[in-house]
């Protein structure tokens, strides 16, 4: 890869150490039990994808993970998510600071409406990570090379963000995601809206961002979970029913309700 | 056939439920190739033994409208878990399946030759005895497949070391024959290679009962087959050794 990404990581290669411990959580939304008591350990450095059926607790779980939540009123997290050991939930823990860490890209590509070179800008500056202009444009070159977009824009760094393809838009806000540094990469449906070739390069990209983050995904497509994750976790109706090598899961899962699912059974 | 529920897409049930059929249809020709072949054997009936020759066909034909249907599924259904359980040992099945059409085939081509010489006193009986066994076998083995019965899959498996040995009985008998009379070696050389035949179709059920086992489970049985062919490791069976007993 290129000089500065080496500089930046000297992690261990080919160690899957335990980058998020969850334990024994619970969700309320209101009364409503969204999460019953999952507990699971995500490793660094690879693919989990979270799959299940609509309204099933995985996209609530996903938010769990970088107190995406607590954006919402009446949702009540219980029970321990420690990122590194450290517990994400504590008092002192301040969300922004760990939504930097925790980096996220959503189901529909959402460019703010500014210049392409500013959306990737925009988190870097807030959170200072450049002294000065230079060095933002080296994060920012940094960014959109690593989310496989920048022969595509380098000559159209000014060009709204808006303006590009929804595949390119998908991989500007991965570019944006990643500007921050962050260790933990969620994804809610990264692929749902885009086409078959945006979705391969998507996928090609999340296969390449694991040999640095410990990446998260949520998807409904049991192929794509099939094809990009090492792990995957099948929930339903709130309860993470198996959590498993993601070979196990499609050719032997355990669990007739995973094996009805995957399968396209009626659960 | 499983005891899992129905697809949400109903035609990818009835793509499942068509190719095993036919399967079950292939394994019924092999049964009836084999009950038939050795009839035509011990009947010394030529017409019968063209029948299994000229039937072999149909189960060839089968055994390729099954690996299309089952590469149709992979493209266009993407089976996983079970499904692909199910796909993956119907083609193996069907493989064998054609192999052990192949060699009754092969025994009735061998019969159409052994009606024109001398009877072998006693060799048709010892025979018949072999091909019951393995097609009692087949039969279980695609039973067990139909009921998904990885039990009776093992007791199958389990079975085909008394084929084994059954072929070691008859190898001694043709070699004694043989070294009694000169005059026996072509119809002996013959016969032997119809039991050698049926010695490897058992082996090819146990291949159809292992995809059971590993179509119910998941896994195939890990421990190795049982192996009682000593044919060809036990000097015992040499002509040396036949000529002393």
């Amino acid at each position: 890869m290129y000089d500065a990404d080496q500089n930046r990581t000297e992690r261990k290669v080919g160690q899957k150490d335990i980058k998020i411990t969850a334990r024994d959580v619970q969700v309320y939304y209101g009364t409503n039990h969204a999460i019953k008591d999952v507990s699971v350990e995500i490793e660094d450095k690879t693919v989990t994808a979270f799959i299940g059926p609509s309204g099933c607790g995985k996209s609530t779980f996903l938010r769990c993970l970088n107190r995406m939540n607590d954006t919402i009123d009446i949702c009540r997290v219980e029970g321990n998510i420690a990122i590194d050991g450290e517990d994400i939930y504590d008092r002192r823990v301040d969300p922004v600071q760990l939504r930097a860490k925790v980096g996220m890209v959503f189901q529909k590509p959402n460019p703010f409406p500014k210049s392409i070179y500013d959306n990737v800008a925009y988190g870097p500056k807030i959170h200072g990570l450049a002294k000065n202009k230079s060095e933002l444009d080296d994060i920012v070159e940094r960014a959109l090379r690593r989310g496989a977009i920048w022969d595509e824009v380098k000559d159209r760094l000014q060009a709204p963000g808006t303006g590009l393809s929804g595949g390119q838009q998908q991989r500007l806000c991965i570019a944006r995601a990643v500007a921050t540094e962050p260790e933990v990469l969620l994804m809610d449906e990264p692929c749902s809206a885009l086409d078959p070739i945006a979705t391969g390069q998507v996928e090609e990209l999340i296969d390449e961002l694991k040999q640095n983050y410990s990446v998260v995904i949520v998807t409904h497509s049991m192929q794509q979970a099939a094809r990009v994750s090492q792990k995957t976790a099948f929930f339903h109706l709130g309860n993470l029913v198996e959590y498993d090598d993601t070979e196990k899961i499609f050719t032997n899962p355990q669990d007739s309700r995973t094996e009805s699912y995957i399968t396209g059974r009626i659960g | 056939m499983s005891d899992l529920k129905k697809h949400i897409v109903s035609g990818f049930d009835r793509d499942l439920e068509g190719i095993q059929a036919q399967i079950m249809k292939m394994g019924g020709l092999v049964e009836a190739a084999i009950r038939d072949g050795a009839r035509s054997l011990e009947t010394r009936d030529e017409e019968l033994a063209q029948q299994v020759r000229t039937g072999d066909t149909a189960i060839d034909q089968l055994e390729e409208l099954i690996n299309e249907e089952a590469a149709r599924v992979i493209a266009l259904r993407a089976p996983t878990a079970s499904d692909l359980r199910v796909v993956l040992s119907v083609l193996r099945m069907s493989a064998n399946l054609e192999r052990m059409g192949d060699l009754a085939k092969n025994m009735a081509k061998r019969t159409g030759v052994l009606v024109q010489l001398q009877p072998i006193e006693g060799s048709a009986a010892s025979l018949r005895r072999v091909a019951r066994e393995v097609e009692l076998m087949l039969k279980d083995a695609l039973d067990a497949y139909i009921q998904r019965d990885a039990e009776l899959a093992r007791d199958v498996i389990e079975r085909d070391r008394d084929v084994d040995q059954m072929y070691n009985t008859v190898f001694r008998e043709f070699l004694t024959f043989m070294l009694e009379d000169p005059r026996n070696i072509t119809a002996c050389m013959h016969l032997h290679f119809i039991a050698k035949n049926l010695e490897r179709m058992g082996d090819h059920v146990t291949s159809i009962a292992e995809q059971v086992v590993f179509l119910v489970t998941g896994a195939y049985p890990d421990e190795d087959r049982p192996k009682a062919d000593m044919t060809s490791t036990d000097t015992r069976y040499s002509p040396q050794s036949a000529e002393e007993d």
